[in-house]
């Protein structure tokens, strides 16, 4: 008998949730704000879906319904992405440790 | 590229968007963990065009809308103030939200390009992970913009409610049931466009009754769903990539939510079902009698910080407000230069987004090593001679510990009661979001100081 593949993925998002709850769990409470921001930066991976739909059917017709949608998913998932990490960036680096005094 | 090699590489970026978040657990490895997510973004963008591989007319346009997102976002991320912090990751929800549901669109009209089944004949289950993945998706996209217009202050931070509310969400969302059983039924289009229409609404009607200050509650489930968002979509088109990340963010936006709700001792459906704005008429009309309270100048604060040895400082929503974490800082300096020992205690859900005032006394160069979280700091405020409220307030109000009829019983706060003094920076006597006077406003070791809260930091620097 065939495990369906479905399974597969299944397995693999449930043990993930995992995954995210003890590591999220260890991310510091000051850090809560840049773990925000990343997450939602790369929660727009959902780009790879834009992009087979941007680039789906027929060469001639690139600008289809489902093509349309697509481009416009990319636009929206490309300011997440570019703006997530870069914001995440900036904020990152304005966290410093205390000067040694003399 | 084959389909196994591809499957490997989308593996390659999940595992290095776990490695960004473990990142986070300090900020020193943060930076490259911040690192390691773009790496897992470009491999995954790379392969999929890689993998598409038509590299026509269409490639050109992807590459151009690529890059006038990419445009957009660097930009805001440059531009945005750090005060902004809590509307733009509200803002960028909302994206992540409507972009699921134009992928599931998609994904709906040209099933054949996601190996999905022929239109009006779509597998089963790929047609239950969309319509869930284009739900989840549409609610995130209004319910981030309503969390944005209300964190800008385009619209009022005050809980809208109306009669029958609950029951309305509930039968929009016995709605939604019915419809996604149709939709696998008949295949009949009419039902998908339905299902997104009533998601965009139960979104908005989801965020309305909810205060501004349980934004912080808002802000992480609205991040959990566009985990979830994501996961369905990632199913649909069988990514394992989409389906890590999915589960992560959702799973992180989660227990974000649950921290933020402890920190207020408040269940979490007791937020989502709506403010504490309602009932709180009676509360307010009972503390109208006038008690007296020791009102102080800049003068008389800086006299009395100068001549502590330890100052603990709790900055609030209302710090960000005025933005005067530039100042507190400058006044931090200048008390230090007298050898006065200051630290920051920071409680759960001050300010309007989870770590917010982290960020800004990270922006104003306070060094994250002086900064406390309530449960590392309680007890230094017994030892400390004066603790500096700015623009904080319910979270430090000792009722939540007394009374027991109190909307905030339970809910820890700052011991900032127990320090030899207090000062408390506010602009006027009135109470706080939860509607409650603040006890504290009355005690012996208590000086208000009336003013903004910068203005006043500033004069207490000229007065050091």
């Amino acid at each position: 008998m065939e495990i369906d593949p479905f399974i597969f993925r299944l397995s693999i998002f449930i043990l993930s949730i995992f995954i995210g709850y003890y590591v999220v769990w260890s991310v510091t409470p000051s850090l809560h704000t840049p773990l925000m921001s990343v997450t939602n930066a790369i929660s727009s991976v959902i780009i790879v879906g834009a992009i087979i739909a941007a680039l789906a059917g027929d060469v001639e017709k690139i600008f289809d319904t489902a093509n349309i949608y697509g481009y416009l998913a990319i636009i929206l998932a490309a300011i997440n992405i570019f703006g997530g990490f870069l914001v995440t960036q900036r904020m990152l680096a304005m966290y410093k440790k205390k000067k040694k005094d003399k | 590229m084959s389909a196994n090699l591809l499957a490997i590489f989308y593996l390659i970026s999940g595992v290095l968007f776990i490695l960004a978040l473990r990142g986070l657990s300090s900020p020193e490895t943060s930076r490259q963990g911040n690192l390691y997510g773009i790496i897992g973004m470009a491999i995954a963008i790379g392969v999929t065009i890689l993998s598409v591989g038509n590299f026509s007319t269409g490639f050109i346009f992807l590459l151009v809308f690529l890059l006038i997102g990419g445009s957009i976002g660097a930009f805001i991320a440059f531009k945005i103030p750090m005060t902004a912090m809590p509307e733009l990751v509200a803002g960028f929800h909302s994206l992540v939200g409507l972009a699921a549901v134009f992928v599931a669109i998609s994904a709906f009209l040209n099933p054949i390009a996601f190996n999905l089944g022929t239109p009006g004949n779509i597998k089963i289950a790929s047609l239950i992970e969309m319509s869930l993945g284009a739900s989840i998706g549409a609610i995130t996209f209004t319910g981030s913009i309503i969390a944005f217009l209300k964190l800008r202050g385009i619209m009022s931070g005050s809980p809208i409610t109306f009669v029958g509310q609950h029951y309305l969400n509930l039968v929009l969302g016995l709605a939604l049931v019915a419809l996604i059983v149709y939709l696998c039924r008949t295949q009949i289009d009419t039902f998908f466009w339905t299902i997104i229409i009533i998601s965009f609404l139960v979104g908005i009607l989801l965020i309305i009754p909810i205060g501004g200050a349980d934004m912080p509650v808002v802000i992480s489930m609205l991040n959990s769903y566009s985990g979830w968002a994501a996961a369905g979509i990632g199913f649909t088109l069988e990514n394992t990539a989409l389906i890590i990340t999915g589960a992560l963010v959702g799973s992180s936006g989660a227990i974000l939510s649950y921290i933020m709700c402890k920190g207020m001792n408040r269940s979490f459906f007791n937020v989502i079902l709506g403010g504490w704005g309602a009932t709180d008429d009676k509360t307010k009309n009972a503390s109208k009698e006038q008690k007296p309270v020791k009102n102080g100048n800049a003068d008389d604060a800086a006299f009395l910080m100068k001549n502590a040895s330890s100052v603990i400082i709790v900055p609030g929503y209302g710090m960000a407000v005025a933005q005067a974490q530039h100042a507190l800082r400058e006044m931090v300096d200048a008390l230090k230069k007298n050898g006065v020992k200051v630290t920051y205690a920071i409680h759960p859900v001050a300010g309007r987004m989870p770590g917010h005032m982290n960020v800004l006394l990270a922006e104003a160069n306070v060094p994250y090593d002086e900064v406390f979280e309530l449960e590392e700091i309680n007890n230094d405020f017994a030892n400390c001679d004066v603790a500096y409220v700015i623009g904080a307030n319910d979270v430090t109000n000792p009722v939540a510990k007394t009374d027991p009829q109190s909307p905030i019983y339970g809910m820890p706060i700052l011991d900032v009661e127990k320090s030899k003094s207090v000062l408390f920076v506010k602009r006027s006597l009135s109470p706080g979001y939860a509607g409650i006077d603040n006890d504290l406003f009355y005690r012996d070791n208590t000086l208000m100081l009336f003013a903004d809260a910068k203005k006043m930091t500033e004069d207490i620097i000229k007065n050091l």
